[in-house]
């Protein structure tokens, strides 16, 4: 322990600190480029520890109780079997995709549809080892001095996933990833991605999380990177949903390239416990777009805390982010949104902004858009809202013979469609719309 | 259909409705006249239960029942519409899914299941032909953007859709400009059959001239002052209100109930 004040004292940490250890003669025979990474990553996570409230991008969600909750560190697994069930619950109707089903971070090609595209190539990260693009780009884009989660990760990672997507490649179906989660007892998993589209590049990744852990709580610290290199183009999808034995942190780094559009639509529903989602999107190239889309509808005791960074680097640069949350119950939300444009990026475009609906009484959301800006030809824009149901518009609704509840769902749908129409595959869609349907109830 | 006796009703302390009588039977046509602030609008939304409005004494029975009781949403399931003096933008909801919504709520209500597709698809081309009303806007979300006779027109459009028994028109035509004037009193008086019934509330004699009523009232400050004929109307837009101010004055100091 360095630092007892930003420093949350855990067992966990003590075993992550063993684990490399332990682990560190394997990590000799891995890539030199991994190697490398985790062992800077190691000497970040020891200087960082898991971040207590005193951490400011940790001010308002509280880690202590979710890390006296005994989690072990998984372990090296055998082929572990999934209920069909499980995974049909992640599923989309009626899309047109390839499904990818990863259990614990593996990648698992027996449960998953072969990906026969020419261009694309999807293994485990273990597999990629040897591919250059793997080489060049792997643990290049996070700051572990700032990550906490994905030091700790990058230093102990066991499973992943690579997806190379070769120059000039479409990728006519999305790619839907459905990550499962199962353990019968309290464990903290650290699964790792690295996504490489090339030079016009095309494709739309969708991504769900499931799981089934029998009660016991899983603790998922979940670590993509993610390179979208010059005119490539990317849609991607987080649909968050499940159950409140799952805590997450989710850190999704994206580097983009000149030309290159990266657009993220992320939907969070009531049930898992924690969903700490840190997105960070560098606009390192000129003529960049970036949108990132978010919905929060939060339940019970939920905690969902969503960090964003749009970092532009270079001139004629676009990014719009709109989060927008539903506050049920007890739930507490947090929305920091930094977006920095740095003094050679002119002619930026940068607009952000978070609208909440506080229905719970006791629920909710502190929201912190920050803008810093050092160049001076830019136009940039920012904003929070708090509200509660219009009530102008819910008697509109009634006085036709709308009933209370079914009033409230059609404003909240309502709330929700500037994010929901946003989303371009008409099957995600609905399942979202669907999503949020059930989360109302 | 409605019987309404000395109602009384205030808003945020201030008494608005001072005791007034209404009775509308099926196949009536009854406009509802006066001056801005006399009350029309706030006899609209007590009828129709917006919140705020508390009724401080009298009646208000629909069909033989406490409309007073009833929540707003079981009101319109009844039979009674609202079309509103400001209806309400909702962007992100779909005029259509609004509709049929409500459709099928009110048929629940009833007992019936919900309309099938076709059905409802076929209620709405008709209805949508009978307003003249563009399917463009149909499927817009709803009001939002619209011009404000455009929002008029939708609520005459809701009002074709949802058949109710009672129908309340505040103001239905300011803002409407002759030939949308025209259209939406088509459509009223095709849409008039002996079970239902119009309350219409109008600044102005012109709508009158199309959408012929049984009775004119001239409400003033909270109550009914004057009833008569159509010909009631003509003489409001050559007189204005002033005389019946003077009259009225005359009432309150006498302290009589003017007979409807
Ligand atoms: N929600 C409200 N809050 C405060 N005063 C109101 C409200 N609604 C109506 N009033 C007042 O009640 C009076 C009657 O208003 P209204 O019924 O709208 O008149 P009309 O429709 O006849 O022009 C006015 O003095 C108005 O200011
Ligand atoms: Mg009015």
């Amino acid at each position: 322990m360095e630092n007892r004040i930003t420093q949350i004292n855990s067992s966990l940490y003590d075993q992550c600190i063993a684990d490399y250890e332990v682990r560190s003669s394997l990590f000799a025979a891995e890539a030199p480029e991994v190697g490398a990474a985790r062992a800077k990553a190691i000497g970040h996570f020891k200087q960082l520890g898991f971040p207590s409230t005193k951490v400011e991008d940790w001010k308002y969600t509280n880690l202590v109780p979710v890390l006296k909750e005994n989690f072990e560190l998984e372990q090296d697994e055998d082929i572990l079997s999934v209920k069909d069930a499980v995974i049909a619950k992640s599923k989309i109707d009626l899309l047109d995709c390839y499904h990818i089903v990863l259990v614990n971070g593996k990648y698992r090609a027996d449960l998953s549809d072969a990906v026969n595209v020419e261009g694309v190539y999807l293994s485990s990260i273990t597999d990629a080892a040897a591919r250059p693009a793997f080489k060049q780009h792997f643990g290049r884009y996070i700051d572990l001095e700032k990550f906490h989660f994905a030091a700790a990760n990058t230093a102990l990672f066991r499973n992943g996933l690579f997806i190379e997507v070769k120059r000039n490649t479409v990728v006519e179906k999305p790619l839907h990833l459905i990550h499962i989660t199962t353990a019968d007892a309290p464990t903290y998993f650290q699964p790792r991605q690295l996504f490489v589209l090339g030079t016009s590049a095309s494709i739309s990744i969708i991504e769900s999380y499931g799981t089934d852990t029998n009660g016991a709580p899983v603790f998922i610290n979940h670590v993509a990177e993610i390179v979208v290199q010059e005119n490539a183009q990317m849609q991607h999808f987080y649909i968050q949903a499940g159950d409140q034995h799952a805590r997450y942190v989710h850190h999704t780094e994206v580097y983009q390239q000149a030309n290159s559009l990266y657009n993220n639509y992320k939907a969070s529903f009531p049930g898992t416990s924690l969903w700490r989602n840190n997105l960070n999107v560098a606009l390192d190239g000129e003529n960049v777009e970036s949108h990132l889309y978010g919905l929060y509808l939060a339940g019970g005791q939920q905690i969902v805390d969503n960090h964003t960074i749009v970092d532009h680097r270079k001139p004629h640069c676009n990014s719009n982010e709109l989060y927008k949350g539903v506050m049920k119950d007890d739930s507490a939300g947090v929305f920091n949104g930094k977006i920095f444009v740095r003094k050679d990026a002119q002619k930026t475009n940068a607009f952000q902004q978070n609208n909440n609906m506080i229905l719970g009484k006791k629920a909710v959301v502190d929201s912190k858009p920050q803008l810093e800006i050092f160049a001076d030809d830019v136009k940039c824009s920012h904003g929070s809202t708090m509200g509660q149901f219009n009530p102008d518009a819910l008697f509109y609704l009634k006085s036709r013979g709308i009933g209370e509840e079914k009033a409230r769902a059609l404003l909240i749908h309502a709330f929700a469609y500037d994010v929901t129409e946003k989303i371009p595959i008409p099957e995600v869609q609905s399942h979202i719309n669907a999503l949020i349907e059930q989360g109302l109830k | 259909m409605l019987s309404i006796k000395n109602l009384k009703a205030s808003v945020e302390g201030k008494e608005i409705l001072k005791g007034l009588d209404l009775e509308v039977k099926a196949g009536e046509v009854h406009a509802i006249m006066g001056p801005n602030g006399s009350g029309k609008s706030t006899l609209a939304s007590v009828l129709t239960g917006k919140e705020n409005y508390e009724v401080t004494g009298g009646q208000a029975l629909f069909e033989g029942k406490d409309l007073l009781d009833l929540s707003p949403e079981d009101r319109a399931r009844e039979g009674v519409f609202l079309a509103f003096q400001y209806p309400v933008e909702i962007p992100g909801v779909s005029n259509i899914n609004f509709l049929k919504t409500a459709l099928n709520e009110i048929r629940n209500y009833k007992g019936l299941p919900n309309l099938e597709a076709k059905e409802f698809l076929k209620l709405l081309k008709e209805k949508q032909k009978l307003l003249e009303f563009d399917a463009a806007l149909a499927n817009r979300s709803l009001n939002e953007g619209f011009s404000g006779g455009e929002k008029k027109r939708n609520e005459i459009f809701q009002l074709a859709m949802l058949d109710p028994k009672l129908a309340i028109l505040d103001e239905t035509d300011s803002g409407l400009d002759i030939d949308a004037l025209r259209i939406v009193s088509r459509g009223v008086n095709k849409l008039r059959n002996g079970k239902n019934a119009f309350i219409i509330i109008t600044h102005y004699q012109r709508l009158l001239e199309y959408i012929v009523p049984d009775y004119v009232h001239v409400l003033y400050k909270g109550q009914i002052v004057k009833s008569g004929t159509k010909d009631l109307a003509l003489e409001l837009e050559e007189k204005g209100y002033d005389w019946l101010k003077e009259d009225s004055k005359e009432t309150e100091a006498a302290d009589i109930m003017l007979p409807r």
